[in-house]
């Protein structure tokens, strides 16, 4: 490309005005363009971060969430007797027998309550997800009222403090801690004891079983023998791709969300791409005389003006993206539809994601450049004088 | 090397506009020698103008034949003609044309981006340049910063840093004050004198015409005179 | 007159970057339009809500059930004049995304409480009479194609098992923005089904649906029923429809937050746009306006020269992205029928949009107008483009 790199970006300088206007227009398009990847992303990571991989989930065939599930005494026993299920130091099953609930707690700010998942867990619960680790306070004694928040309801709810008392089916639930999951879904959940939570909501089922395998393969076993024992019926996912699955939908109208809203804004920035480098063009036309009469090539005009977009577009990504990274502090608390229930997730920004958003301001800045770059390469070069 | 640098023939050259077709050069022969300075006059709308852009090679013959140092260009496709130019032509316009973004050494510099020369090169041939038309101590300067004059210069430079077979003027000094004007006139006279460039200028300065060596007279797309060869 | 001649002659002049300027602002006037629309939908349930219904729920939260026999004790507090029984089933047709509500009712007076659902007698008997029988809103009939006594099944996830049940009813809604993409039957079924298989979960139900004769009164009625069963094993929460409709919608706040801002966020990028356009044009003009001031015009005209053509190119395109904001939204509101039962563009969008378009175009004629309002004469026709 013989045209100096100075020639193209000290055009851009030239026109501070439109050359901001135009690429903050690319800013706020490459912003939205992340920002709904990363959420989408911080969805996934939290997610992903719930399930463990050799952890599997079993709930009652047909049912397609904890809450939904019910599981006997009897099935979970047969359940933590399978080979595959590891065993601890004491030989007893690393097993996790869990009843699932949602009370509605009430956010701070808000007037009305929201489902909460309440799960009363079994001693190995916090065995088998290593990624929960109490932050303050304690983790509950076993056979009490006592519960423990996770830090998503912590932050944002009314009446979890430690010391403080939550009331329902006729008890009153004292909060001894507050426990951090790492940013999977546990952090939006309240724990306690299994046995006193279904004591207290006259419950003689279990919603879940989790188990530990004893290796990583031993999936297709297990799930087979525990399908193939009649008086079990019940579904096994591996539990990463359980909770995985639970956030399908949601996961699903964000992106759809998503490309709807960037597929739109994109067009307006490179409308306005287009506009700008219309005018560019035509302010120039002597220029472009000038420089074809020197000997330049057409095709290094276009190139220069596309270059000169290009840039645009690149400044306007590079921008976006600056502004989405600081996104990455605030936390999104809302409904899951599938499990009904609130999740809370964050903004994550990726590698991927910093080049996919800077690929697609690139691509914003070429599409928008790129009929007015041809016009100026195709002008004769004695009308560009003449204009001049 | 042949005396004659120039050959047209029996050149034809019309516009379209809208559904009109105007004709602007009926049959032009001229030869034109190696080192000649010439004066093309007339005027406006005689065709001196459309007879420089052809000579130039920004524009096509609609018929003839346009032969320059024995290349008939135009015979040469639009990037053969692009590569010509930057070899051959040194242009000097009325209103200098010079990239208002660029210093007045960059723009020096710009015909030779079209080159194979190093950094170091170009920028030895560009000092000097700017040396030989008096602007060294301007050479960071912008073009709003120079006045008219100054720019005529800077473009003049431009113009010959290729070191090109023809200089091709428009008008070179319809712009500027009388003694600009005639500095540019003088420095143009010494390019032809003392350094053999080939001047071919359009003009209807009469004054500016008594630079030349010879003064060509067109009216209406055709010659006036004999074509004196030297 | 010649001021609004001059506008328009001079927003024609620039053909292309006046139409892709227009085009910007349609985009952007729709986009803006649609997500407008989407929140909108999101809160039509509870706008629909009728205000002389109050819903009771466990206070727990909607996942737990109450028992059925307090539908009496409801029915004997002062200034409840009927309760019906309603009960999510949450069952799925073929595929997840064929999803529609399904709810278990008490089919004898469900629909007295519903009086915006209307269909011929004969069905609402049949409907009635049959056990296994289900009635579905027109809207879902026509998505699947459904006739009278066609065989529906649905593979239950809270309830397991394969359900079938026979159409007897198709109902049509009063109004547009009554939802008629359910489907309804009977709990008895169901109800049966649980004193075979899990005795346990029978004689239970989700929520209470109760009509009040005095709709001033929902408050106090509200709280009478709820200190019925207080310190009792089911403690009640019971609230106006209205009330329990928006609590879904509360869980999804931040969400909802988020789309509107987004909704505005469109409409910065495309004053941007404009904003830039008008920018550009006055630069080009300046010849022009230095010319009119030295013909004794004021600063004041030059400056409403450009108002006008910014505004006149907002009205273009906000008015056609007005017009078209309508088919788009039917064409979303068929598509995403799984999501939003109702998807109409609301007058007060529409308004918001012209008010944006207008917003858009005064702003982006501010530091033009400004600028070219104090041009120099002289500096003005110095000026060589």
């Amino acid at each position: 490309m013989k045209i100096p790199f100075n020639y193209i970006f000290r055009n851009l300088w030239t026109r501070k005005l439109t050359t901001l206007l135009t690429a903050g227009g690319m800013a706020l398009v490459a912003f939205v363009f992340a920002a709904v990847l990363m959420l989408d992303a911080g969805l996934n990571r939290t997610m992903v971060g719930t399930g463990s991989v050799d952890n599997v989930v079993f709930i009652r065939k047909g049912a397609e969430t904890e809450i939904q599930s019910g599981i006997t005494r009897d099935q979970a026993a047969l359940v933590e007797s399978q080979p595959q299920v590891a065993r601890g130091a004491d030989g007893n099953a690393m097993a996790s027998k869990e009843s699932l609930v949602l009370i509605s707690l009430t956010k701070t700010g808000q007037d009305k309550g929201s489902n909460i998942v309440t799960r009363g867990v079994s001693p190995m619960a916090q065995v088998l997800r290593p990624q929960v680790k109490i932050v303050q306070g304690r983790m509950f004694q076993p056979g009490s009222s006592e519960i423990v928040v996770g830090k998503n309801i912590h932050e944002e709810f009314d009446g979890v403090a430690i010391g403080q008392k939550l009331r329902f089916a006729q008890r009153e639930w004292l909060v001894v801690g507050t426990f951090d999951a790492g940013k999977s879904a546990f952090d939006s959940e309240v724990w306690g004891d299994v046995e006193q939570l279904m004591q207290a909501f006259r419950r003689v089922n279990y919603s879940s079983v989790i188990v530990k395998m004893t290796s990583v393969d031993s999936f297709d076993a297990l799930v087979k023998a525990v399908q193939d024992d009649i008086r079990i019926a019940l579904d096994g996912k591996r539990e990463r791709l359980f909770y995985e699955d639970q956030s399908r939908a949601l996961s699903t109208f964000i992106s759809f969300l998503g490309i709807f809203l960037s597929v739109i804004f994109s067009v307006g920035a490179m409308i306005g791409a287009a506009i700008t480098m219309y005018s560019s063009v035509a302010m120039r036309t002597g220029e472009i005389g000038t420089l074809r009469a020197l000997g330049f090539r057409q095709p290094s005009i276009l190139v220069a003006f596309l270059i000169e977009s290009l840039l645009l577009g690149l400044v306007g990504g590079i921008a976006g993206l600056a502004c989405a990274a600081f996104l990455q502090s605030i936390t999104i608390s809302t409904m899951n539809f599938q499990s009904f229930s609130q999740l809370a997730f964050s903004f994550l920004l990726t590698f991927k994601i910093v080049l996919q958003t800077l690929l697609f301001s690139v691509v914003m800045g070429f599409v928008g450049g790129f009929l007015p770059a041809v016009k100026a390469a195709r002008m004769k070069i004695v009308d560009s004088l003449r204009a001049a | 090397m042949s005396q004659t640098l120039v050959e047209i023939k029996h050149l034809v050259k019309g516009y379209t506009r809208g559904e009109q077709l105007v004709p602007v050069l009926h049959d032009i022969t001229l030869d034109i020698a190696r080192g000649d300075f010439v004066a093309l006059m007339g005027p406006s709308g005689s065709g001196k103008s459309t007879l420089l852009n052809l000579i130039a090679g920004i524009d096509k013959p609609d018929s003839g034949i346009l032969r320059i140092d024995g290349q008939d260009i135009a015979e040469l496709s639009e990037s053969d003609l692009a590569d010509w130019r930057a070899s051959n032509i040194g242009f000097i316009f009325q209103f200098y044309n010079l990239m208002p973004v660029l210093t007045a050494f960059e723009n020096v510099e710009l015909p030779l981006q079209l080159t194979n020369l190093s950094k170091s090169e170009r920028r030895q041939r560009v000092t000097m340049t700017l040396a030989l038309v008096g602007l060294a101590d301007r050479m960071e300067h912008y073009p709003n910063e120079l006045s008219g004059g100054q720019q005529q210069r800077v473009a003049i430079a431009r113009a010959i840093v290729t070191d090109p077979t023809i200089l091709v003027c428009d008008e070179p000094t319809g712009d500027l004050d009388k003694q600009s004007a005639s500095d540019v006139l003088g420095m143009l006279k010494r390019l032809n004198e003392e350094m053999g460039k080939t001047i071919i200028m359009v003009t209807h300065d009469a004054h500016a015409a008594e630079a030349a060596k010879r003064i060509v007279h067109l009216e209406k797309g055709e010659l006036l005179g004999e074509p004196v060869a030297g | 007159m010649f001021y609004f001649k001059l506008i328009f002659k001079n927003v024609f002049r620039a053909k292309l970057r006046s139409s892709l300027t227009i085009i910007g602002l349609v985009i952007a006037i729709v986009a803006f339009g649609l997500l407008q629309t989407v929140v909108d939908a999101w809160f039509a349930g509870s706008n629909a809500a009728s205000a002389s219904r109050l819903v009771a729920r466990n206070s727990i939260s909607l996942v737990f059930p109450m028992p059925v026999y307090y539908r009496e004790r409801i029915r004997a507090v002062p200034g409840v004049k009927s309760v019906t029984l309603l009960n999510w089933f949450g069952g799925v047709y073929k595929e997840p995304r064929n999803f529609f509500p399904q709810f278990a009712v008490d089919h004898e007076n469900f629909f007295d409480l519903y009086p915006e659902f209307i269909m011929p007698a004969d069905q609402l008997s049949a409907f009635k009479r049959d056990r296994q029988g289900a009635a579905v809103g027109r809207k879902l009939a026509d998505e699947f194609g459904w006739k009278i006594g066609d065989t529906i099944p649905i593979r239950g996830t809270i309830f397991s098992g394969t359900w079938t049940f026979t159409l007897r009813a198709i109902f049509d809604a009063k109004d547009e923005t009554t939802v008629t993409r359910q489907m309804y039957f009977h709990w008895d079924y169901i109800n049966e089904w649980l004193k075979q298989k899990f005795p346990r979960r029978m004689e239970q139900i989700g929520t209470f649906v109760i009509e009040v004769d005095d709709p001033s009164r929902t408050a106090d009625i509200s709280k009478a029923i709820d200190a019925q069963f207080r310190n009792s094993l089911a403690e009640t929460l019971t609230e106006t429809e209205k009330s329990f409709q928006l609590g879904f919608i509360s869980q999804m706040e931040q969400i909802i937050l988020t789309i509107r801002i987004v909704s505005f966020v469109v409409i910065f990028i495309i004053m941007a746009v404009v904003a830039n356009t008008m920018a550009m044009t006055a630069r080009e003009r300046l010849t022009e306006y230095a010319t009119l001031k030295a013909l004794g015009f004021g600063p004041g005209f030059v400056a409403a020269l450009i108002f006008g053509e910014a505004l006149m190119l907002s009205l273009i395109g906000g008015g056609l992205g007005v017009l078209l904001t309508f088919p788009l939204a039917k064409v979303v509101g068929v598509i995403a029928s799984a999501v939003f039962a109702v998807f109409k563009v609301s007058q007060a969008t529409v308004l918001m949009q012209l008010a944006c378009a207008l917003a858009v175009g005064f702003i982006a004629a501010l530091v033009p107008s400004w600028r070219s309002a104090r041009i120099k004469i002289v500096d003005g026709l110095r000026h060589v483009g």
